[in-house]
């Protein structure tokens, strides 16, 4: 920066204006506002799942239903990461280091999951891999697999809903990277897959992992896509987010209490996890 | 890192690898939609638009987006400029709750909702909110909340508040110096908040079809209509509706576009740091 802060040059010096009741008003207002939309619904659901005693919340929480349906939705979330992963730190590798045709159309295509309702993406998913469809008939002739209403589904919804949190988490460090330190590296004899693994993927490191944890957070709590892909069927394809549905459809409140706990607790140890690796940058 | 033309083989092999998984995860799925909802040519197709109660799911989808819209972007803003510009004893914790949204699970904030206002519910409130449109409308401002705030936060943070307490000082207004020295540094980032906003509620599902009973003419939003009409067996009026849905959020998409290139051209001019 140039210009001297005014302060320092003291033409502003003690001016700073003293907090006024309209200051004090605003923060009022921000304060309420988070409070009365996000901190009043969070305690909500814990007060009402430990209202009746923690031997209640337990019982909610150990029906074999329930227990079947969160330990499915954390599997097929960590599939989806895991692939999620590496395709999109790949996609991200190629899309800021290769000059191709068709490269901003692509660019832009990455961003259409967080825009497209993901109640449609389940529908668009369903005719194009289900049971009547070209690739649903080939899927199950050729590998005896069933995509739409099993598991195989649930995990390509998550996949479409999450393709672009690690792209777009990978890419601006990309950009950034000095290319100097790859030339470096290639000038004393690296390859490219060494000067990939050795100079560009640690410097990634931190991108890739917050990429990867709200992507697995935004996969526990995707409901519209999975509700539509998975079948519903208890056990076997209900996942946490449609079983709460279910039990709540069914009037049957008390029992969507511990699946919900679990579900928002996982959800804001990720958060808290990514807030410790970005370390925001502003304020 | 630069961008280099592809010469050897493994390059083009991930690009290859790149494109073929996007084409078939993001591509493939729209053109078989567009393909099936024309299956039955553009009949099927008139009916389900001329339906009385898309006109209705479609009105109550994009008035209650609005409002949810307008809410957040005031309230936005007001906890933007308060988190970044103010020093206070919780100030982290608050800035944190702004991205839980982001992982809550959507029919968890309708639980809420009904454990709230529902039957039986831990308030009775004077009119229906349960099974009614404030219900709408309380999911939705909740499922958008973060993006106005965590939008406009980084371009205040990079502001230096010294400008808009030099214009206090000088004389100007609260209201002035925010209409002069903050509002046009950050219109562009509240305008991208506003739009991704819009889009979140336009594709709210979980939480709406858990608060607001579905009730087919009332408080059906477009897309519960493509979850009933899926249940109905009526495909065609799904996979139509889910195309039209499809349409304008890619419009929404090409607008939020347009906007991060204007954003690009007015970082190119020197700012106020």
């Amino acid at each position: 920066m140039t210009d001297f802060p005014l302060a320092a040059r003291g033409v502003i010096s003690a001016n700073r204006p003293r907090p006024s009741y309209g200051v004090w008003g605003l923060r009022f207002a921000a304060i309420t506002y988070l409070t009365a939309f996000i901190l009043i619904p969070i305690l909500v659901i814990y007060v009402q799942g430990f209202r009746y005693g923690l031997e209640t919340f337990i019982e909610s929480l150990s029906r074999p239903a329930a227990l079947s349906a969160i330990r499915l939705s954390i599997w097929t979330s960590v599939i989806m990461t895991v692939i999620n992963t590496v395709m999109g730190t790949l996609t991200a590798y190629v899309l800021v280091a290769y000059r191709f045709p068709g490269k901003k159309l692509f660019n832009l295509l990455i961003d259409v999951p967080f825009a497209v309702p993901t109640l449609v993406i389940g529908v668009m998913l369903v005719v194009s891999y289900g049971p009547q469809t070209v690739l649903g008939t080939f899927f199950a002739d050729q590998f005896d697999l069933r995509v739409v209403f099993a598991t195989p589904g649930i995990v390509l919804a998550l996949l479409f809903v999450g393709y672009p949190f690690v792209i777009r988490t990978v890419q601006p460090v990309l950009e950034q990277l000095e290319p100097n330190q790859e030339e470096a590296a290639h000038t004393i004899g690296a390859s490219p897959l060494t000067t990939f693994f050795r100079v560009i993927l640690p410097a990634l490191r931190p991108a890739i992992i917050t990429g990867a944890l709200l992507s697995f957070a935004r996969s526990l709590g995707e409901f519209g896509s999975v509700v539509i892909i998975s079948g519903n069927i208890p056990m076997r394809t209900e996942t946490a987010t449609t079983y709460i549905y279910a039990q709540i459809e069914g009037g049957n409140i008390q029992a969507a209490a511990g699946a919900s706990a679990v579900l928002l607790f996982v959800a804001f140890a990720v958060t808290i996890s990514v807030d410790i690796f970005l370390r925001r940058r502003y304020a | 890192m630069r961008e280099i033309t592809p010469r050897s083989w493994p390059a083009f092999a991930l690009i290859f690898i790149v494109l073929a998984y996007a084409l078939l995860l993001l591509g493939f799925p729209f053109v078989v939609i567009i393909q099936r909802a024309f299956s039955e040519g553009i009949a099927p197709i008139l009916e389900t638009f001329t339906d009385p109660d898309l006109h209705h799911a479609l009105w109550v989808t994009f008035v209650f987006g609005s409002i949810a819209v307008s809410i957040n972007a005031v309230f936005g803003l007001i906890t933007a400029w308060v988190l970044v510009r103010h020093r206070f004893v919780g100030r982290g914790f608050f800035d944190a709750l702004v991205d839980i949204p982001f992982v809550f699970a959507t029919p968890i904030a309708g639980y809420a909702v009904i454990l709230l206002f529902g039957r039986n519910g831990w308030f009775d409130p004077p009119f229906p909110i349960v099974f009614a449109y404030p219900a709408i409308l309380l999911v939705e401002i909740f499922v958008a909340l973060p993006f106005v705030t965590r939008e406009i936060q980084p371009v205040l943070g990079a502001l230096n508040p010294e400008y808009e307490e030099a214009a206090y000082t000088a004389g100007a207004s609260r209201w002035m110096t925010f209409r002069r020295i903050l509002l046009p540094e950050i219109w562009t980032a509240l305008l991208y908040g506003v739009v991704l906003t819009f889009a979140r509620t336009i594709g709210e599902f979980g939480a709406v079809s858990v608060v607001s009973g579905s009730m087919k003419g009332y408080t059906e939003t477009s897309t519960i209509f493509v979850f009933r009409t899926l249940n109905d067996r009526n495909e065609i009026a799904a996979y139509s509706v889910s195309v039209l849905l499809c349409i304008i959020s890619v419009g929404i998409l090409l607008v939020m576009n347009g906007l991060k290139s204007r954003f690009s051209a007015s970082s190119q001019q020197p700012k106020v740091a």
